[in-house]
């Protein structure tokens, strides 16, 4: 396995890099950075599973594609299933050795429509890492809302109006639900911590059987920040601790990544213009409690203080 | 070959497919396909089959694992029916436009609702435009025998296809008769290990499932569409090196019963055929001009055959077991189109048997009775054994 | 019109074909890196979205040198100005 970050070890032709530049992901882009880290860690004897989505649209325009490893979409849906296929295609013909397999969606594919085809993937112990790309909302289709995005953010399918403060709904609990599934891996990182992220997905890799990793990556078109101000506004989610860094290995929760200040939630929230509404509409101040609420939990659920 | 010895048709299907060395096998159990995943599992549980048998959460999953395991190079299987297949339909496109060769056996029963698990075509008719090449059976020879053809056809570089072989539910399905067997070194002479032109590969890294603009996407299309006619050939080829290999002839596209000098010919697919050509002997006792015409391949559609075929009869009556609904049986409509601006007989389209009514020699000869009786087309179909007293006046 | 391109069965494509499509036009800022502040901690390499940056080869003792940006890709999205710890980037108009 090539080491993290192989781009350090200097300058690689575009043309044989594992994730190619030349894709059409939007500036600032948090999910495309995460997957070319996500590539460099898992190194070149990978074959990657994925579903349809921003990832998958941005990275493979016909006769193009951004992929420098052996690389499959086939629906929105069913990348678990289809790297399934492809594990037991290799074990059938002796070539499962050496070889990582990932499946990868975002979080719409991951959180609603795909998730029964995870838990089959989950359940039948394949070796086998899947990542959840999440950007907190469908983006590809135009910023509707998913299973993930979190409560009061508001979308072009949970906007929020003279009557609503967008989606009412708090997020699934992904890890949770995944672990749940007895898997030896569940764990969360976020694109705005790099090395915490190559270092995670190597060791998910290393592990064997069914693996989950959900990464944050911010999506300045979708959130309406400024794409320089994409890894702050990662970090910020993190800060305020409203997306924990943490593992669950074989059930026990381990790994968290611990704060030495919790921001409050404002100074996440005032960042993004789909959180714009609670600072601007009377009443929007019990909603930002609710919010905080949410971030308090997760402090004690999680013991995230230093 | 193993002469004649009795197994249920479900168990013919499973016993053909190991012979064919599938590396990955993947299923969901549904009514009445079970028997043959069952079969097939208990081979792999036995060692009889050097395979990985995947089972799955869904029949939309197990379409999905084939989809993977084809990409990543291997020979594949899978069977459904009805509701599977039509949870599976996003798959079967996907599939075909990737143009990945997976075997598919249909055990055919009516879709809901209402829900019902016995036979009709409904399922398969209602995906025939998703790029696999569809074959129906008559008995549990012939879905044994088309096994290795599937195969054969399919993975041949020049098409790369899906292909669908096609047994009504429960009729051929959980009927036990005898069947001439395949043995392993015929199957192997006849259809070599698969080898694709591409595959998921590390030492070359290719990408599958491209997205394709408008400046492509129609182009790809057409060579998707292209590929299923130039299946035509190959299926010829196949059939005629079958016969060869296992001493058994099958024309690729139908089958004619008492054809010749017919002026009415009856038209179907699947294992109807034995009840109809019952029925076309009695006929023929009685001095009626009447043959069969049993459709084998209904995709790619082999309109210039069957035109050439039927050209001299006067009246065609097609008998099917699924409908286009607002419109007529599909068999009916696409046969039509084979006698488009040709002379050619009258085509009549009788629905029957759905949800698994039986079939009866006489309700045949009822349909052939009509179909005589009509001088003039009729819009929409003719419905076979109609209890007329249980039907309300608001439908 | 298309032209120069082979369709393949199934659309099939070959690897890191999308290096073709230089997105550096999409830039309106541009980052200028400078030497003088850089530590060579190379978080802008690791936090590129496009894999713009890499690294520029060691020296005669082994020791880092510092940064390019491939300005054929790079989209101008600024996060490399944004994070880096000692300002060693300044974002600057594009000339049209």
């Amino acid at each position: 396995m090539t080491q993290p970050g192989s781009l350090k070890e200097g300058f690689i032709e575009p043309g044989k890099r594992l994730f190619a530049p030349g894709h059409r992901g939007c500036a600032g882009c948090g999910e495309l950075l995460a997957a070319r880290l996500v590539l460099e860690a898992a190194g070149p004897n990978t074959i990657v599973a994925n579903n349809t989505g921003c990832l998958e649209v941005t990275t493979t325009p016909f006769p193009a594609s951004s992929w420098g490893v052996p690389w499959v979409h086939s629906l929105f849906e069913n990348a678990a299933a289809v790297a399934s296929g492809i594990e037991a295609a290799l074990i059938a013909t002796g070539k499962r050795e050496g070889i990582n397999i990932i499946a990868q969606g975002g979080d719409g594919s991951t959180f609603d429509i795909g998730i029964g085809l995870i838990s089959g993937m989950l359940e039948r112990g394949h070796d086998i890492l899947y990542i959840c790309y999440d950007n907190e909302a469908y983006m590809n289709t135009g910023i509707q809302r998913s299973g993930a995005t979190p409560t009061y953010a508001s979308t072009t399918t949970s906007p929020s109006g003279k009557v609503s403060w967008g989606n009412t709904r708090p997020k699934k609990p992904m890890p949770e639900i995944m672990a749940a599934h007895g898997i030896p891996y569940s764990g969360t990182a976020s694109v705005s911590y790099p090395r915490e992220l190559l270092r995670k997905v190597r060791k998910a890799l290393d592990i064997e059987g069914p693996k989950y990793l959900h990464i944050h990556v911010p999506c300045p078109t979708g959130w309406y920040c400024d794409s320089a101000e994409s890894i702050k506004v990662g970090k910020l989610a993190v800060e305020t601790a409203l997306f924990p860094i943490y593992d669950i290995e074989d059930g026990v929760v381990t790994n968290v990544k611990r704060l030495k200040e919790i921001k409050p939630v404002t100074e996440y929230l005032k960042t993004q213009r789909r959180f714009a509404h609670m600072f601007k509409k009377e009443g929007g101040d019990e909603i930002i409690s609710a919010i905080q609420a949410i971030a308090d939990k997760n402090v004690e659920r999680l013991g995230l203080k230093k | 070959m193993i002469e004649n010895t009795v197994v249920e048709g479900s168990y013919a299907v499973a016993e053909a497919v190991k012979l064919c060395r599938p590396k990955v096998i993947s299923a969901y159990p549904i009514t009445p396909q079970t028997h043959i995943v069952e079969d097939l599992s208990q081979m792999v549980a036995d060692g009889e089959i050097d395979c990985e048998y995947v089972v799955v959460e869904s029949e939309f999953a197990a379409a999905s694992v084939v989809m993977g395991a084809s990409t990543a190079g291997v020979r594949t299987y899978t069977a459904t029916t009805a509701q599977g297949l039509f949870l599976m339909y996003e798959v079967l496109y996907n599939i075909a436009g990737s143009r990945l060769p997976i075997n598919m056996t249909c055990a055919n029963r009516a879709p809901s609702a209402p829900i019902s698990i016995w036979n009709d075509q409904q399922d398969s008719v209602a995906v025939r435009d998703a790029g696999w090449i569809q074959i129906y059976c008559e008995d549990s020879q012939e879905i044994h025998d088309f096994q290795p053809i599937a195969h054969k056809v399919g993975e041949n570089p020049r098409i790369r296809l899906p292909v669908m072989t096609m047994m009504d539910g429960f009729i051929l399905t959980h009927t036990y008769e005898p069947i001439k067997r395949m043995e392993q070194e015929e199957v192997d002479q006849f259809l070599p290990p698969y080898d694709p032109v591409v595959k998921l590969d590390c030492a070359r890294p290719l990408t599958f499932g491209a997205f394709a603009m408008p400046d492509t996407y129609h182009e790809i299309r057409y060579m998707l569409n292209r590929a299923m006619m130039n299946s035509k050939g190959v299926l010829e080829d196949a059939f005629k090196e079958f016969g060869e290999v296992f001493g058994r002839e099958y024309h690729p596209y139908f089958e004619e019963y008492r054809t010749e000098d017919a002026d009415i010919i009856l038209m179907t697919m699947g294992s109807l055929a034995g009840t109809i050509k019952d029925a076309v002997d009695r006929l023929r006792d009685d001095g009626e001009k009447v043959g069969l015409l049993k459709l084998r391949t209904a995709r790619p559609w082999p309109g210039a055959e069957l035109r050439k075929a039927l050209d001299h009869a006067s009246v065609m009556a097609v008998i099917e077991k699924d409908i286009s609904l607002g419109h007529e049986g599909t068999i009916s409509s696409d046969l039509k189109t084979a006698f488009h601006h040709h002379d050619g007989p009258l085509i009549h389209s009788f629905v029957a048997g759905l949800g698994g009514r039986d079939i009866r020699v006489s309700d045949i000869k009822w349909a052939y009775e009509k179909a005589k009786s009509l001088r003039e087309p009729v819009d929409g179909s003719i419905w076979v054994g109609l209890n007329h007293d249980i039907i309300p006046e608001v439908v | 019109m298309l032209v120069g391109v082979k369709l393949t069965a199934g659309a099939w494509v070959e690897p890191a074909t999308t290096i073709d499509t230089k997105t550096g036009a999409w830039r309106s800022f541009k980052p200028v890196w400078s030497p003088e502040k850089c530590i060579k901690c190379y978080l802008c390499i690791d936090l590129c979205p496009e894999g713009a940056i890499s690294a520029l080869p060691l020296d005669e003792d082994g020791k880092k040198t510092g940064i390019q940006v491939d300005y054929d890709y790079c989209k101008g999205c600024g996060i490399c100005a944004a994070e880096c710890p000692t300002q060693s980037y300044e974002m600057v108009p594009e000339e049209k």
